[in-house]
């Protein structure tokens, strides 16, 4: 083991290597500049992206981790530039993303005394992070920085916040890097009991019209071979959350769509009407859920997951399924006799058709010279971009065409704000994306109100020419906002619309190709154009203005009321 | 159906900085009022004991306790309710020392309470009273009434389990086999 005297930063920079880092998000300010200097003697083997808010480098971490399934890496400085990260760090413990944000923080000997640029950065973190940690002293590098690595990456991923003083950066220590692989007060994975497999098996096995919901946690687990080898056994139907899309291809025959607010009718219609439900790595949010008291009452329930809180949080559990999906979900399928659902998989088709005529035909066909629909541009853009690209979103109705039409072959494709629903989060997630994914097409889809909310990072994507395809679906509107007052508030479109700037000149002004679309003709040109070379674009299709996102469930109405067009309001 | 009742938390963590806060969030964020709280070492070096307790329905104590267990620096946490716990509080009251001597049968309620005398000077003494929150508040009671209390302060319950079970031993030596293995 190399044994000697290096400073503290050195001692971090090393722990970030020998955790496998390559990558950094960051911004520098005065108590992370001895870290920063180091930096520069290290930077062949860390490359730093400097981003234009630490806001960006929060979610291009988020980005970075979620298509790589590493850890995304985060360096700031502390006071305002620890508070920058705020909304980043909430969003990755919201969707279960690893991040580690390193903040610095003034020397110890000043903490508590309301120093320049002193924050309370633990304790405004807790509650937002999986574990928050001060380092004040350079021997506590080692343990603390590698134990970061290791609570954030292991069980259910999140986000972890280590806290730098200065002194500890520019002072001494005899360094040896120490892996951390167990922490006695930490299991990531809960016991899977014998019975509890053979009792999800047994009841599958006795199901007639099963039903399988398929979240996240089966890409955060590796489970996709044996979440396919399960559902083919069994002959079992499948919906995804909004974070499960990608897990299954988007043609798979058993993949029935989406679930949710804006999910496929099928899948929410048949959550109430299958007899055995069975939810894997997913949590049950009130956007998938809609009307507890009216949900899935008829079934009998299996919840496969890591983590033991969200077992029966929500949703009373017949049968949890504690443990790494990927084990849990083969024990069980080792369990299973092969089934036919034929009668019962067939019965989605009708719902399938219903919503395709009165939904899915208008959006991605409107045809004649109505103006563009955000649909249309979303499965065209997919279309060009490949069965292989990623899709990235920012949040609002741009999110919801995005992930609707978007189609995926490949796992870890989506990156998207789901469970904190951060406006402005597209932009730099797709920054984060296309490192953590160099080899492949990423195309982010943001609305004008989004876009305007980390709108700087075009600087980064600038700078570190980086070939991000954004496509603007500008409606000149806050349009999810206008939807929801167009059917709920009256039309009284209160702070919902948006004068926008020439967004084809700002992302010139940044070196950015960028092109606007009104007609189809342009629609098809641009995208030709979008994709015909390496470097980053901006397609901003001027779409419809007062466009609607169907279906719907309204929030809270049971999954069942769906609106699937605009006169079906006031019927309901 | 779904009552609240006074149930005893019981958690046992590392020994670290910022621990009653992460704890205190979550009862915060179920809009659960602690009752009482005792924080101290426990019986395992290192291992510090929170004891805490808050009216709450089951299945929501269920679920707080569960969101307590997974932050990554608790080693344990369970709850009970009160037949599973042999439970304590104490309570000090300073009362004046000439109306305590001229009171009538002050025996007899140092005995009837099982109460101490644990500091008298010529203006005031101090009597201590271990027991249930209702033996203890009879006491101040009663002293209120008849001579008046010039401070009274009541800690927060420590708990026992009566069961065989042994939660966090039997879960550390459980670790320590995994680790051996
Ligand atoms: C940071 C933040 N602020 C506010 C909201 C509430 N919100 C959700 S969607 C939305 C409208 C988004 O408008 P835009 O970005 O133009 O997208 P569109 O819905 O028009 O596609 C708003 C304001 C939010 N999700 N995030
Ligand atoms: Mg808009």
């Amino acid at each position: 083991m190399d044994k000697k005297q290096i400073t503290g930063s050195e001692a971090l920079l090393r722990t970030l290597i020998a955790e496998g880092v390559d990558t950094i998000f960051g911004y520098p300010g005065g108590q992370v500049i001895p870290l920063y200097d180091c930096l520069y003697d290290y930077s062949d083997r860390l490359k730093h992206i400097l981003v234009r808010h630490e806001q960006g480098a929060t979610h291009a971490a988020q980005g970075y981790a979620r298509v790589s399934g590493k850890t995304g890496v985060v360096l700031v400085t502390s006071g305002p530039g620890a508070t920058n990260t705020i909304t980043g760090i909430a969003d990755a413990m919201m969707d279960s993303t690893p991040i580690v944000v390193i903040s610095g923080q003034v020397p110890s000997p000043l903490l508590g005394s309301d120093a320049f640029q002193e924050i309370d950065v633990i304790g405004i973190t807790q509650p937002i992070t999986k574990w928050a940690y001060q380092i004040r002293k350079p021997e506590e590098i080692a343990w603390a920085v590698s134990r970061a690595f290791y609570i954030a990456s292991t069980g259910r991923p999140g986000p972890v916040v280590i806290d730098f003083a200065k002194d500890a950066q520019t002072g001494h220590v005899d360094y040896v890097y120490e892996k951390i692989s167990h922490i006695r007060s930490y299991q990531p994975i809960p016991e899977t009991e014998e019975e509890s497999i053979a009792a999800a098996a047994s009841l599958i096995n006795g199901a007639k019209k099963p039903f399988a919901l398929v979240g996240q946690g089966v890409i955060l687990s590796g489970a996709e071979k044996e979440l396919l080898a399960f559902l083919e056994k069994a002959d079992i139907p499948a919906a995804s959350t909004v974070l499960g899309l990608s897990a299954m291809p988007s043609d798979y025959p058993l993949n029935k769509g989406m679930l949710g607010m804006h999910g496929n009718v099928g899948p929410n219609r048949k959550t109430n009407d299958c007899d055995v439900l069975i939810a894997i790595g997913m949590r049950f949010d009130d956007r998938v859920t809609g009307n507890l008291q009216a949900y899935a009452r008829q079934a009998k329930i299996i919840h496969f997951d890591i983590d033991l809180s969200e077992i029966g949080k929500n949703v009373a559990v017949d049968i949890p399924v504690p443990g790494d999906a990927r084990e849990t979900l083969a024990a069980v399928t080792r369990l299973l006799k092969p089934a036919s659902h034929t009668e019962w998989i067939h019965s989605f088709t009708a719902d399938e058709q219903e919503e395709y005529e009165k939904v899915i035909a208008r959006e991605i066909h409107p045809g004649g010279d109505r103006r563009l629909r955000m649909g249309e541009v979303v499965r065209k853009v997919s279309d060009a971009a490949g069965a292989d690209a990623v899709l990235v979103t920012d949040v609002g109705q741009n999110q919801m065409m995005g992930v609707r039409y978007f189609r995926y072959s490949r796992t870890r494709s989506v990156v998207t704000s789901g469970g904190l629903g951060t406006m402005g989060f597209g932009l730099p997630a797709a920054i984060g994306a296309q490192e953590g994914a160099p080899d492949r097409t990423v195309c982010l889809f943001t609305g004008d109100g989004g876009l305007q909310m980390t709108l700087q990072e075009l600087g980064t994507i600038m700078q570190e020419k980086l070939n991000v395809k954004i496509i603007v679906l500008n409606n000149h509107y806050l349009g999810m906002v206008r939807q929801w007052q167009e059917l709920f508030f009256d039309k009284r479109y209160s702070a919902t619309t948006m004068e926008n700037p020439d967004f084809v000149a700002i992302a010139r002004a940044y070196g950015i190709r960028s092109r606007l679309a009104t007609t189809r003709g342009e629609l098809d040109e641009s995208i030709a154009e979008m994709f015909e070379s390496d470097t980053a674009y901006m397609l901003v299709a001027d779409v419809e203005t007062q466009g609607m996102v169907y279906p719907m469930v309204p929030a809270g109405a049971a999954i069942t009321h769906i609106i699937l067009e605009r006169e079906e309001v006031t019927r309901n | 159906m779904n009552t609240k009742q006074l149930y005893t938390v019981i958690i046992f963590s590392e020994n670290t900085v910022g621990l009653l806060n992460q704890i205190t969030i979550i009862f915060t964020r179920r809009q659960l009022n602690i009752e009482t709280l005792s924080v101290s070492p426990s019986a395992i070096r290192g291992v510090h004991k929170f004891t805490i307790t808050t009216f709450a329905e089951k299945d929501m104590m269920d679920k707080v306790v569960k969101q307590i267990d997974k932050r990554v620096d608790i080693l344990k946490a369970y709850y009970n309710t009160d037949e599973d716990l042999v439970h304590q509080e104490i309570a000090l009251y300073k009362v004046s020392t000439g109306l305590f001597m001229k009171m009538n049968g002050v025996e007899e309620l140092i005995r009837k309470y099982n109460a101490r005398i644990l500091e008298i000077n010529e203006d005031c003494l101090v009597l201590e009273k271990s027991g249930h929150y209702a033996e203890t508040q009879a006491l101040f009671e009663e002293l209120s009434h008849s001579i008046g209390v010039l401070q009274f302060i009541r800690s927060g319950r420590i708990a026992i389990t009566k069961s065989k079970v042994e939660r966090l031993s039997d879960m550390l030596s459980a670790m320590e086999r995994k680790i051996n293995m």
